[in-house]
């Protein structure tokens, strides 16, 4: 299908420009004039931009598919706007193998968005023994991170590290001191002292963090931080670019958007994995995607079921579903003018495409034609009901957001319409 | 002969023309081996131990054959079941055995430096037949004519020496002894099986296989050892032979007549594929094996004469003394 985008306010993250201008497509890549008999679709002057690249979701498939399912999954991705999906491998059992690696890309490759797999970095996530990481990499694995079940065995990361310097792979860490932060649900501070919440130091990152780039610079790894939420994390972040070490930094748009207070009355759809900082760690990673400490924002959405939820804050599940949110959520930074669109942009769509080796994420001729066409300015209040993830755990549920996506498409083939 | 040292401890302190000189010996050796009658009084009336604190069968056989063939009075202590496992230190044992007056010391020990300071502490000549991670000369020294066997020349060749390089003293001894003849060297395995500052080593270093083994006229395999599988330095022994195994497909990037090596024992499967290693117009390793022996007479044998050049000095100064 042959397109030509006109009338669009066009968001280049590449060339950080955002003006109204036009855009064609060719056999689902962008080209630069639009061919003869392209159909012409007027935006409108509403933006169009390359599609998100959601790093970091978490798919029910196998083992939780009655949480969420590829298909329910990429539903909600191209409803938001997102076209690739960089999926977890915390699935039951985790993809720590070939062979189970196979089976979710076979079962990917039926949906609407793209989705690309990472592996476990240990098998069964247990960190004890390393993956089979050549052979998940030439089975199309494209980072390996055992998420938030941290590797404490310091000489089996050093060695996973060292082996995938050698064959060129990209380790996914979470910074978190694993001892320091067991049981804990929210960050230490009065919040938490006033609601008597077991607690955690915001230090416990920045402990977390420091390990693991000392390990980078002993092992040369390629190496990604999936969530920094901590502002006394950023000195290492600045030290480790200084020392130019391969290295990137990601964050949660829940972290960027939301602080601890709006847990409120131990509302579950608040616990979150690192717990939800201060105002003023909020205001500083929002600075820090500004200025480019902080490459990569990402959903890092986490279905769970009204079982898993609806029990006291403590006992309840981490995480929130946020790949339909993710949009509307950070137009929540676009309107409060801490970050313009094309920077926003870089940060969920150009920059995890740069870091993980993929085409997308940029509005020049030859990238495939996956794209965003969304209206910044529309207002409406989330119903969480309506959201096509089958898991409901939003912590915008009535919330009011601006932001609304109007279509999306994925190799230049339709795959989402704002009815 | 140019070969003058007491011990034979690694290949470090020698230099090529003794190195030269002792494969010249041990070129003689070869062809005395393949006789009928294999016997020599070179060693008569001397004591040969051999002291083997970690398993080993080729090597202490080979020592035990060189031993014999040359006339020595060889014994073997299993040193599983000495007095070590009692309590007794690694020096009091040096001692005990001093006593019992031997000539050549042939030691394996599982810990690097160990037979050093066994050397340093007796009167008779000591060879390492290995030593932790760090040498094994003897080793280094068979490799270097079965190569300069099959290839007419033992300078200016490309060798390829792939594998766990980290926990090989084979490896080091043989980077040493080539680096010495001014071979072009490179070290080809994966990076948690490579040493730390492998490339300040003199030589270049691969991760890749097929890049490493580009126009290489030796193809040198180590074991890799199965024990250290499960969770530590590579993930699986079917990923590891799939990227670093010696296959047919990989050794094509080698030159056309290049020599295929390996120390011994092999794991078929895993670091070599069966049919290369038992490929004869490719696999030298069968070579390696009588070179052994032949290397192995020859280091005794000028460790001897050395060992009694010293003993006759000393007893003439002794006498002039009187």
């Amino acid at each position: 299908m042959n397109l030509h985008f006109i009338n669009a306010r066009l968001i280049d993250p590449e060339a950080q420009t955002d003006a109204i201008g036009s855009l064609a497509v060719a056999d689902g890549v962008i080209v630069a004039d639009a061919p003869e008999g392209a159909a012409t679709i007027d935006c409108g002057g509403k933006c169009l931009a390359p599609g998100l690249i959601d790093w970091g979701v978490k798919i029910g498939e196998p083992g939780e598919r009655h949480k969420e399912s590829l298909r329910s999954a990429a539903a909600a991705a191209v409803a938001g706007g997102v076209t690739t999906i960089i999926a977890r491998p915390d699935t039951l059992p985790p993809i720590d193998s070939p062979e189970a690696l196979e089976f979710a890309t076979r079962r990917a490759a039926e949906v609407s968005a793209r989705v690309r797999h990472q592996a476990a970095l240990t098998r069964g996530r247990e960190g004890a023994e390393m993956v089979e990481m050549a052979f998940l990499s030439d089975a199309g694995a494209i980072a390996f991170t055992d998420g938030v079940r941290v590797t404490t065995n310091t000489r089996l990361l050093s060695r996973a590290m060292t082996y995938a310097r050698g064959i060129g792979a990209l380790i996914v860490g979470h910074p978190q001191d694993a001892d320091l932060s067991r049981g804990a649900s929210a960050t230490s501070g009065k919040f938490a002292s006033l609601y008597g919440l077991a607690a955690v130091s915001t230090m416990a990152e920045r402990m977390g963090l420091e390990r693991d780039l000392a390990l980078v610079e002993l092992t040369g790894a390629r190496w990604h931080a999936d969530q920094i939420t901590a502002a006394c994390a950023l000195p290492a972040i600045e030290r480790a670019r200084t020392a130019g070490l391969d290295v990137s930094f990601g964050t949660s748009i829940h972290h960027l958007t939301l602080n601890e207070f709006d847990v409120g009355d131990y509302r579950t759809f608040f616990r979150f994995t690192p717990p939800l900082r201060s105002e003023d760690d909020r205001v500083a990673m929002i600075e820090a995607v500004a200025d480019g400490r902080i490459d990569v924002i990402g959903s890092f959405h986490t279905p769970q079921d009204e079982e898993s939820k609806r029990l006291p804050f403590a006992a309840a599940a981490p995480g929130a579903v946020g790949l339909e949110t993710l949009l509307p959520a950070a137009m929540r930074l676009y309107h409060q003018g801490g970050l313009s669109l094309p920077q926003l942009w870089r940060a969920m769509s150009l920059n995890p495409a740069r870091r993980l080796g993929l085409p997308g994420g940029r509005l020049t001729a030859g990238a495939p034609a996956d794209l965003v066409l969304f209206d910044p300015d529309a207002p409406f209040i989330l119903d969480r009901f309506t959201l096509r993830s089958k898991s409901k755990n939003t912590p915008f549920d009535g919330a009011r957001m601006e932001g609304r996506v109007l279509g999306t498409w994925v190799g230049g083939a339709q795959v989402y319409a704002h009815e | 002969m140019t070969f003058r040292a007491r011990h034979l401890l690694g290949i470090e302190p020698l230099s090529p023309p003794e190195i030269v000189s002792l494969l010249d010996l041990a070129e003689t050796y070869v062809a005395f081996n393949r006789r009928t009658v294999k016997h020599s009084d070179a060693l008569e009336g001397l004591t040969q131990i051999n002291m083997f604190f970690e398993p080993s069968t080729r090597t202490q056989s080979s020592f035990e054959l060189a031993g014999k063939r040359l006339g020595a009075d060889v014994m073997n202590m299993a040193m599983a079941q000495s007095s070590l496992t009692k309590g007794e230190t690694l020096i009091d044992t040096a001692l005990t055995l001093n006593a019992m007056r031997p000539d050549l010391l042939v030691v394996r020990h599982q810990d690097s430096g160990a037979v050093n300071l066994l050397a340093s502490k007796v009167d008779c000549a000591v060879i390492n037949a290995g030593d932790g991670r760090h040498e094994h000369p003897t080793q280094a020294l068979l490799d270097a004519l079965t190569i300069r066997r099959a290839k007419g020349r033992l300078q200016r060749l490309t060798i390829a020496i792939c594998g766990d390089i980290a926990h090989s003293r084979v490896a080091r001894s043989n980077l040493i002894l080539l680096g010495k003849m001014e071979n072009r060297l490179r070290l080809v395995g994966p990076a948690t099986l490579m040493p730390a500052g492998a490339a300040d080593l003199g030589c270049e270093v691969y991760e890749d296989m097929r890049e490493g083994l580009a126009g290489a006229d030796v193809v040198m395999m180590l074991r890799l050892q199965k024990e250290r599988m499960d969770g530590g330095f590579i993930p699986s022994a079917r990923e590891y032979f799939h990227r670093w195994g010696l296959d047919a497909e990989k050794l094509a990037c080698a030159k056309p007549d290049a020599i295929v090596m390996h120390p011994g024992p092999m794991n078929r499967g895993v670091e070599i594929d069966g049919t290369i290693a038992d490929d004869i117009n490719r696999s030298v390793i069968q070579d390696q094996v009588e070179m052994g022996v032949a290397v192995r007479m020859a280091a005794m044998d000028l460790l001897a004469r050395n060992l009694r050049a010293e003993r006759g000095a000393r007893a003439a100064e002794e006498s002039i003394d009187v």
